[in-house]
């Protein structure tokens, strides 16, 4: 069942998902870049990239190593700042506004853009249900039904039901697949309308991949969703739209972004046809 | 397929090959006899000396034959690391035996409720005590621990969260810091406090010099610890939303506390034994001195001083028996700082 799959499968794969309906309580309108450059000092990683992310859709972005992929879903909740000598230009534009505006209060800004990164990282010294809700204490907000808020949190990300007997136990007692849930759990639980993923699965065994790719599946319904993946299988199944980035010895740019069905069985450009199809990356 | 397989552990020297180190190790001995019965060497020192000269070079020589000249560097360095343990081992189990056998004698229950105020060091031992010492001891040791722990963990977070322009200059102040002999802190402390302001001995003068004693080695540990903490950890707080301030005290610090408490735990067996500076700013006492501010107050390393320096076998008695006090606290602080540090292994 496992051999390599052939090219015209992968465009098989995207047309077969089942067609999600737009779901209107999407928060918010949506996300978009205009223009995005990024520089590590001299180095320019990123040019010009404008992309629009449609509330409630799976965006992939595919694209091999260095390309700038992450350098941009880092742009987009501002941690792309904190790397020293970083730069950057464009605008982010969260519903409608920009999020690199003189005065935006940038901690705001994560809340409701939230990040799943690519290694599990549960905080060491707290249980799994401190875990879950240590978004709350961090940006000091408060609510009042924590334990229902605990329990949608994980359930939304596919894990209530094998952690919901042992909340008080060390997060690190997780596998690596679950701690992964559990991270998606805390991102979710301060109830961000977009959720960045960097490549969430490549620490992960198959059996994980795929929970965490139905977890992605059902998110969608209700948010945003922005995923970094090296696995094209991955972005065939669970995206929207893929965009498909490059770097040809200059900075990484946007080659190409289309509906994914499209992506995978007619892309425009020859570049994004060699990368799917296996011949080039 | 009801066989039973048993365990074995086939890369477990062999009987021969154990007695070919057997061997060896028995012609080394005989050889450092021969070489210090034969030759101008003596002394104990000899027979050690030629006795670990012997066995590492036959081992390698033997080596040499069985596995080639790889095998020979690999058994030689190996049996050079071992004497450089025998011989850093030797020295503090020597000293500790010691300590042990002189200061156990002067070890009773009144030693812990009673005080010097009504006895000389060359009274008989069952009159006076260390207490005032014990108090003395602990009481700088308190002061130096709230003065320097803030300062110290702030030192550290500066130079590994905040890493603002003055690390560079900060981080090697801290290490030059480190090296600063206790009687210049001291001598310090005495011309920019004791004499221009409060012109009395008290506990708190000699225990701001053991502070700048203690936070070159609280930062310095502190930073060791925070430096181990991953950045996923705190790139994970910040995209939650939180301040660097937030993500600092709710993941990092957290998650470095049991390093935090020993590098605590060094800074306190760093100063507990200092005499010098204790001697200049706080003086002795032979009474138990409640008020820290005020007064000359006595510590275990100057009752031990004091004690020596009286010379009638009483004293000398006395002061071995302070020396076990000392070094039991020390060890004790050593001993829950390893045991803090291993509870919680970081995953």
């Amino acid at each position: 069942m496992n051999s390599t799959v052939k090219p015209s499968s992968l465009a098989d794969v995207a047309h077969a998902k089942p067609a999600k309906v737009s779901v209107a309580r999407a928060l918010g309108t949506g996300l978009e870049t205009r223009g995005v450059h990024a520089w590590f000092g001299k180095h320019h990683a990123l040019s010009n990239i404008s992309l629009d992310f449609a509330a409630g859709t799976v965006t992939a972005l595919i694209g091999p190593s260095g390309c700038g992929k992450s350098t941009f879903i880092r742009t987009i909740n501002r941690m792309h700042e904190f790397i020293s000598g970083a730069a950057m230009a464009g605008e982010v534009l969260l519903d409608g506004k920009d999020i690199y505006a003189p005065g935006i209060d940038v901690t705001k800004i994560r809340l409701q853009i939230g990040m799943v990164f690519q290694k599990p990282n549960p905080f060491p010294s707290m249980t799994i249900g401190e875990n879950v809700l240590s978004g709350l204490k961090l940006a000091q907000i408060k609510v009042h039904n924590k334990e229902e808020l605990l329990e949608e949190s994980l359930e939304r990300a596919g894990l209530w039901s094998e952690v919901k007997d042992r909340l008080g136990a060390h997060g690190g007692s997780l596998s690596g697949g679950q701690q992964q849930r559990l991270c998606i759990a805390r991102a979710l639980a301060v109830g961000p309308q977009v959720i960045l993923m960097d490549e969430p699965c490549s620490a992960l065994d198959p059996g994980s991949t795929l929970r965490i790719e139905e977890t992605i599946r059902q998110l969608s319904e209700t948010m945003t969703i922005i995923i970094v993946t090296h696995n094209m299988q991955q972005a065939a199944r669970v995206s929207d739209y893929t965009a498909f980035f490059l770097s040809e010895g200059g900075p990484g740019q946007m080659i190409e972004v289309a509906p994914t069905s499209e992506i995978f069985s007619r892309p425009k450009d020859q570049r994004t046809e060699n990368y799917v199809t296996g011949r080039f990356g | 397929m009801a066989t039973s397989v048993q365990p074995t552990k086939p890369w477990k020297p062999s009987i021969r090959e154990r007695a070919n180190d057997v061997v060896i190790f028995l012609i080394s001995i005989i050889s450092s006899f021969v070489v210090v019965a034969m030759t101008p060497m003596k002394g104990k020192l000899a027979y050690f000396a030629i006795f670990f000269i012997s066995y590492a070079f036959l081992t390698s020589i033997f080596k040499a034959t069985q596995r080639g000249s790889a095998a020979a560097k690999d058994a030689l360095v190996n049996s050079l690391v071992a004497i450089g343990t025998i011989v850093t081992v030797i020295p503090a189990a020597s000293i500790l035996a010691t300590v042990l056998k002189k200061g156990l004698p002067g070890i009773s229950f009144g030693l812990f409720t009673h005080d010097m105020g009504l006895a000389t060091p060359t009274d008989p031992l069952s009159n006076g005590g260390l207490l005032h010492a014990i108090t003395g001891t602990l009481t700088l040791v308190v002061i130096a621990l709230i003065l320097s722990v803030p300062i110290g963990i702030s030192t550290a977070l500066y130079l590994i969260e905040i890493k603002g322009r003055f690390t560079a200059p900060i981080r090697f102040l801290v290490q030059a810091m480190s090296g600063v002999p206790s009687i210049v802190a001291g001598l310090f402390i005495l011309s920019a406090i004791l004499y221009p302001i409060t012109k009395a001995y008290s506990g708190l003068m000699g225990s701001l010099a053991l502070t700048i004693l203690m936070i070159p080695t609280i930062a310095r540990t502190s930073e060791e610890v925070l430096n181990l903490i991953p950045n996923e950890l705190r790139e994970a707080g910040t995209a939650l939303g939180a301040t660097q301030w937030r993500t600092v005290a709710m993941i990092v610090l957290p998650a470095a506390k049991s390093g935090l408490i020993t590098a605590i735990i060094l800074g306190v067996a760093r100063i507990a034994g200092e005499t010098a500076p204790i001697l200049l700013l706080t003086g002795g006492g032979d009474k138990v001195n409640p008020n820290a501010f005020n007064g000359p107050m006595g510590s275990l390393p100057y009752y031990i001083w004091k004690a020596f320096n009286a010379g009638s076998p009483e004293a000398i008695t006395r002061a071995w028996a302070g020396l076990l006090v000392l070094v039991g606290l020390v060890l004790i602080l050593f001993t829950s700082a390893r045991f803090l540090g291993s509870r919680e292994i970081l995953k």
